[in-house]
């Protein structure tokens, strides 16, 4: 049964099995590689994806669930990269290996869209469920606050 | 599906710096048509700014590489291209290194270019990145290769105006000349390369005033915009035309075996093709797999929907006893029956005898696993006498002799392309997950990727060890230390290699245990039989996190025990600013100083007990905290760096919280100071999470835990939210040491001396939990 959706502003058809979760759809069938896999289980915040504009952990959506929806990865955030978000990322310098930062990106963008207005404890309890074993939090949350606020 | 690799990773790439211009012409001739008109020294100047001093990079395999036409290219239009032979992990060496050459060589950062090289260290030297290394072996090989090419741009330049080279300057991204003439390095290329490669002795080097770049930290990482993007390439992001994906089920227990299994149901599901049964290396393992049964399918979401349908019987060999507790008992048993000595100075027996006084107690710290963010992954195209892998690996070199060996293949037919590393850990200087993809994809003739799950991470890691670290020591009758005694018992890294003979070897006794640097007239040091059941591997900062945790625990005790403040203890036992003469010190013969020679990075005791002047003063050590507040303190030296620690913990609700570190460095030349603070910050959590979550156990044989539900990590809402760091400065004749590593043993022992200071609850186990 094929599953149609919106990917990153283009129409997407993928014939897979109904349950397969976004996650894999995403990497191994639509070759988009920047949403990653950190644990499968809605634990680390690494697959992180937007589903009509709120974050969604891309390993628990199945494809059935976002039929007719829209899906945007961080391939999609901003078509410049240059997203409030994203450009603060690169001016703290946040990642060390990079490879949970697609996912908090995600998760930050969605936070500050919901609540521009994001207090501190708000953006510490936002973040909890992405994970980022180089430890770059001090970096992530300065970020997020300076997306938010410019400060 | 193959755009969105970079031209570097594109199957059948070639090596790096081979694309551009100036490799283009064939070296031969250019040596000889150079060597014609050049008479040696004729440029000689003495390298004021730099005094070369030997590290332990020449002794590493394959050693270093200075030549810059295998570092450096510049393309007409000005491009410098930079090859980084490190791999990227998170520690910032692939834009570190580069940096460094770039600014000697007066390039403009902006017009720089990386490429990462792939596994080839007859070519570019020692490719090895661990053991906090890349920066203190190579910081010296890029200066040299910057200043090189400077050099033969600007003999260029003189070549080309007619003039002495004296008379031409080279400023940012070009030459100029007496007579106001300029050209580009661009323009300067083609004639630059026809230059002969100066000898060390005939470079100049830039005064460390006049960096550009280096020891400024205002680089951003090369990959930033990529990372921020999406569009940067790790190793499960290479896809290959008719890739596979395949996932593993391995033996539950180590050295366990597939004795019958049903693979009907997993066959059955949509996107599988095939299942395949691997073999498992027979103990010591090394870094081949573990064996099992593989599931070959279209995607991964098949592979993993068959994996779980497999009926599999097992047979669980020889560790299907290994039970975390009564191993910990047994551990303890033997550090108080140590029979194996290998420092004694002075006649530590003596001491004790005739003690006024002992303090004895006995730490422990259990198992632990990496898990670097990207779980491991390999890419393999194998065909039938060649191989190209695409690995997130720490030694691509390593791999690719392994890979070469293990298919049967001649090494020049192997290739091993690079990707960024979603950490490593040390997890990622074993390429087991590369030999798998390799003996699949030959199996199946088309390229397979192996995806590692979280599950099989923490399952089928190679464990950091697991210790019980017992301190004793004689006193006066003033309660002066006069002896000093360090039982360490723990399963050894050597198991993995070789038969296990149950002891621990010269380099886990190097990290915090043989190289006590205390001001103690009898110091001994011994260790135990403790024999592995586990894979046993190096993990970030290795042997040195079970020592820092206990020695550094263990002072503060002793200053509580004996009424004194744990600073002024700490101090005592440093000593007087000297550095320790290790011949009169009862070390072991073959002492090991992280690689390094003992003249060059010696023990330093007064770089030790002024990076804890620092911290202390730095989180406002002896003032009075509020209720469930309290600081602690450690330090320790590892990878030839001194680093302090001071972190102020508040317990609230009992929930033990973290909310401030201070960390001081002295890593000799610190050439990126911002990478220097990332890596402290990420030591920061990293240490807290090992003080307060990780833990694994075994029962039967098996790990207990599996993802993050029950082997978690600091998140977001407990952390240490300031992180300070203050890097000791110092100019680039101190030598530069590690960083990736350094930072992380001083952090559990000074939580867990913070927490005593709250709440008078001393914990001597790692981890402690999350609450006291
Ligand atoms: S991979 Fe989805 S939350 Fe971890
Ligand atoms: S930057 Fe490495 S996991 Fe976050």
């Amino acid at each position: 049964m094929p599953t149609t959706f919106t990917l990153n502003g283009a129409q997407q058809t993928l014939d897979a099995p109904p349950e397969m979760p976004l996650l894999w759809a995403v990497r191994d069938l639509a070759g988009l590689t920047g949403t990653k896999y950190g644990c499968g289980v809605g634990l680390c915040g690494a697959c992180t994806v937007h589903v009509d504009g709120e974050a969604v952990r891309a390993c628990l959506v199945t494809l059935d669930e976002v039929d007719g929806k829209t899906v945007t990865t961080i391939e999609g955030l901003d078509p410049e990269g240059e997203h409030p978000v994203q450009r603060a990322w690169r001016e703290l310098n946040v990642p060390q290996c990079g490879f949970c930062q697609a996912g908090q990106i995600m998760q930050a963008a969605s936070l500050i869209a919901a609540k521009p207005d994001i207090t501190d404890a708000e953006i510490l309890e936002g973040m909890r469920g992405n994970v980022c074993r180089c430890g770059c939090y001090q970096r992530i949350v300065a970020a997020v606050r300076h997306a938010a606020t410019g400060i | 599906m193959l755009n969105h690799l970079p031209e570097h990773l594109r199957p059948g790439a070639r090596d790096a710096a081979r694309q551009s211009i100036i490799m283009r012409v064939d070296r031969r001739d250019v040596l000889k048509g150079a060597l014609a008109g050049f008479a040696l020294g004729l440029f000689a100047r003495p390298a004021t700014a730099f005094e070369p001093y030997p590290t332990g990079g020449l002794e590493m395999p394959r050693g270093l590489v200075t030549d810059p036409l295998v570092f450096v290219s510049i393309d007409p239009d000005g491009t410098v291209t930079i090859v980084a032979h490190r791999s990227e992990m998170g520690q910032g060496s692939r834009t570190s290194l580069p940096m460094v050459l770039a600014d000697e060589m007066d390039a403009d950062w902006n017009r720089v270019k990386i490429v990462q090289a792939p596994g080839d260290e007859p070519r570019y030297g020692n490719q090895d990145t661990d053991g906090s290394r890349s920066l203190r072996h190579h910081v010296q090989s890029m200066r040299q290769m910057g200043a090189a090419v400077r050099e033969m741009l600007r003999r260029a330049a003189a070549k080309s105006w007619g003039v002495e080279p004296s008379a031409v300057t080279v400023g940012l991204h070009e030459a100029q000349g007496p007579g106001g003439q300029r050209a580009g390095f661009g323009e300067l290329a083609e004639a630059a390369m026809v230059e002969p490669v100066p000898a060390f002795e005939e470079l100049t080097f830039k005064d460390e005033a006049a960096f550009r770049y280096i020891g400024k930290g205002e680089v951003q990482i090369t990959d930033l915009r990529d990372i921020t993007t999406g569009a940067a390439i790790y190793g499960a992001d290479v896809i290959l035309d008719g890739m596979k994906t395949a996932v593993i089920a391995r033996p539950p227990v180590l050295g366990g075996k597939v004795k019958s299994y049903d693979a009907t149901e997993t066959l059955a599901v949509p996107g599988v093709e095939q299942v395949i049964e691997l073999a498992g290396a027979e103990a010591p393992v090394n870094f081949l797999p573990l064996g099992g049964l593989a599931v070959v399918a279209t995607n991964t979401w098949a592979a993993e929907q068959g994996r779980e349908k497999l009926k599999i019987e097992w047979e669980d060999g020889p560790n299907a006893g290994y039970e975390s507790g009564s191993y910990r008992a047994a551990m303890d048993a033997a550090s108080q029956a140590p029979d194996n000595i290998f420092r004694e100075q002075g006649d530590t027996p003596a001491a004790f005898a005739a003690a006024a006084k002992t303090f004895e107690r006995a730490y422990f710290q259990t198992h632990m696993a990496h898990i670097p963010m990207e779980p491991p992954v390999a890419v393999a195209n194998v065909t039938a006498d060649a191989c190209e892998v695409w690995l997130p690996v720490q030694s691509p070199y390593g791999a690719r002799e392994d890979l070469a060996k293990d298919l049967g293949i001649p090494i020049e037919n192997v290739k091993v392309n690079v990707t960024l590393l979603g950490g490593g850990f040390g997890r990622k200087s074993k390429w087991d997950f590369a030999i798998e993809a390799a003996r699949l994809s030959q199996a199946v003739g088309a390229p397979v990727r192996v995806q590692w799950s979280r599950e099989d991470d923490i399952r089928h890691s190679f464990m950091h060890t697991t210790s019980v670290e017992r301190l004793r020591v004689a006193m006066d009758g003033k309660g002066k230390v006069t002896g000093w005694h360090h039982t360490s018992v723990a399963p050894s890294i050597l198991s993995t290699f070789a038969p296990d003979s149950g002891y621990q070897f010269f380099i886990e006794h190097g990290m915090g245990h043989v190289d006590a640097p205390w001001d103690v007239p009898n110091i001994r040091c011994d260790n135990a039989k403790a024999m592995a059941h586990a894979r046993i591997g190096w993990f970030r900062s290795v042997s040195n996190v079970p020592r820092a945790w206990a020695v550094q625990s263990f002072i503060a005790e002793l200053a509580d025990e004996l009424g004194r403040d744990h600073k002024e203890m700490l101090l005592e036992l440093i000593g007087p600013p000297r550095k320790v003469d290790i011949a009169t010190a009862g070390m072991p013969e073959d002492f090991w100083n992280y690689g390094e020679p003992y003249e060059e990075y010696p023990i330093d005791t007064g770089r030790l007990a002024h990076v804890v002047e620092v911290a202390a003063d730095a989180a406002g050590w002896g003032a009075s905290l509020p209720e469930g507040e309290g600081i602690g303190l450690a330090v320790h030296r590892s990878f030839v760096t001194y680093v302090a620690v001071a972190a102020r913990v508040k317990v609230v609700d009992r929930v033990i919280r973290v909310p401030e570190m201070h960390f001081a460095v002295d890593c000799g030349f610190a050439a990126n100071p911002e990478r220097i603070r990332s890596q402290m910050e990420g030591s920061a959590v990293m240490g807290m999470t090992l003080a307060l979550h990780s833990g694994i156990t075994y029962e039967n044989g098996r790990v207990q835990q599996s993802n993050f539900y029950d082997y978690d990590v600091v998140r977001s809402d407990n952390f240490p939210e300031r992180v300070d760091v203050h890097i000791v400065p110092h100019p680039f004749s101190v030598h530069a040491s590690g960083i990736g590593e350094p930072g992380v043993p001083p952090v559990a022992p000074a939580i867990g001396n913070a927490i005593f200071a709250a709440t008078g609850q001393r914990l001597r186990d790692l981890p402690l939990g999350t609450e006291v």
